[in-house]
């Protein structure tokens, strides 16, 4: 039986072909273009009824108070992003502020206002100019703005008691029955 | 009677040095500017460092939003105060997140924006220099097999293999 000398050298460019470190290199390109296609759904997909809010948010109120997400469990939050600087933002303060007044005996719900990429005396000037009572903070870091994916402002979103997304609102309110409406809804009042 | 004269003035020179503040010899420290005299460009070489994330992709010294306005006048008030250019990015970095820097710092997943181009680089330069290698070899092993194979195959005959070699000598 006469080995054919051919078959080994036939064999070694293939071999060659499919080194270790050709699979290395293929396997970190893979898992990079995964990495980042994980990463454009979630950025296309946006934040979505029922997502949990992460807890340990915390606002950092213009009046030194502090409220963190996990604390306000067994509450309603309204969550509404602003800034002085945006038209729209004026025209539903006053809204804002009449809903948070219906709602001011009551101990399950409460309004969160951020000012997002906004100057601290220009957000404290805009909160008194339209008599806004409810806890306000800037948005530190935009901490709050990037866990809602939010696009512009006003953006208003509103966690059930369990701290899951409940309802959102991208743009203006018309008017303070809208919220009303949308917080009792929440509530399971509605 | 002279020299109870000397010795009271030295003594009363010595009370007075003793007693006198220390003179150093140092700089004084500027006075920051007041406010007013931070000029546009002084704004600007700030400015064009940082993005605001209302206006994507342009930079905050020349974008004209209302947002903007107020963040470069932001800048002019903290230079204006005696801050640095550092402890203004800074400020910004903290109120409003890195994003907001155009060059971002190598730190935490931005750290990848620097490490990634060298190494795709350095990968890219390994796969050319593997397949010309491979090529080279492939080539090298190609050439002697062929007439080996060509040996096996030629004619018993004399005169036929003659031929053949030279028909092939001449190809």
């Amino acid at each position: 039986m006469a080995e054919n000398p051919s078959v080994p050298q036939q064999t070694t460019p293939s071999r060659r072909r499919f080194s270790w470190g050709a699979w290395l290199i293929l396997g970190g390109v893979l898992v990079l273009l995964a990495v980042l296609g994980i990463g454009v759904i979630r950025v296309q997909r946006g934040i979505q009824v029922g997502d949990p809010i992460p807890p340990e948010l915390t606002l950092h109120t213009f009046d030194g108070k502090t409220y963190r997400l996990g604390d306000l469990k067994g509450r309603v939050v309204l969550i509404n992003f602003w800034a002085s600087w945006c038209v729209p933002c004026e025209e539903e303060a006053p809204y804002l502020q009449q809903a948070w007044e219906h709602f001011q005996g009551r101990e399950d719900v409460i309004f969160l206002g951020l000012a997002w990429t906004d100057t601290d005396d220009k957000a404290r000037a805009y909160l008194k100019r339209f008599g806004i009572t409810y806890p306000n903070g800037p948005d530190l870091g935009t901490r709050w703005a990037q866990v809602f994916r939010i696009r512009g402002v006003p953006e208003t979103y509103v966690l059930d008691r369990e701290g899951r997304l409940a309802y959102i609102k991208i743009g203006p309110f018309e008017n303070a029955q809208e919220i009303i409406e949308a917080i009792y809804q929440v509530l399971g009042e509605g | 009677m002279v020299m109870r004269r000397w010795l009271a003035m030295v003594s009363f020179l010595m009370l007075v040095l003793s007693v006198a503040p220390p003179v150093r010899a140092e700089t004084p420290t500027p006075l920051p500017p007041p406010p007013g005299t931070v000029t546009d460009d002084q704004v600007n070489a700030v400015a064009k460092k940082l993005y605001c994330p209302v206006c994507e992709n342009i930079p905050l010294d020349t974008c004209g939003t209302k947002a903007c306005e107020e963040w470069r006048e932001l800048i002019r008030r903290k230079l204006a105060e005696g801050w640095t250019e550092e402890q203004i990015l800074e400020y910004f970095v903290e109120r409003y997140g890195e994003r907001v820097l155009a060059q971002p710092r190598p730190k935490g997943v931005h750290t990848l924006v620097y490490v990634l181009p060298p190494v795709f680089i350095v990968a890219g330069v390994f796969i050319l220099w593997r397949t010309l290698k491979t090529w080279r070899t492939l080539k090298g092993e190609a050439e002697p097999e062929a007439p080996a194979v060509a040996a096996q195959d030629l004619p018993e005959d004399p005169y036929l293999r003659q031929l053949e070699e030279e028909l092939r000598n001449r190809l």
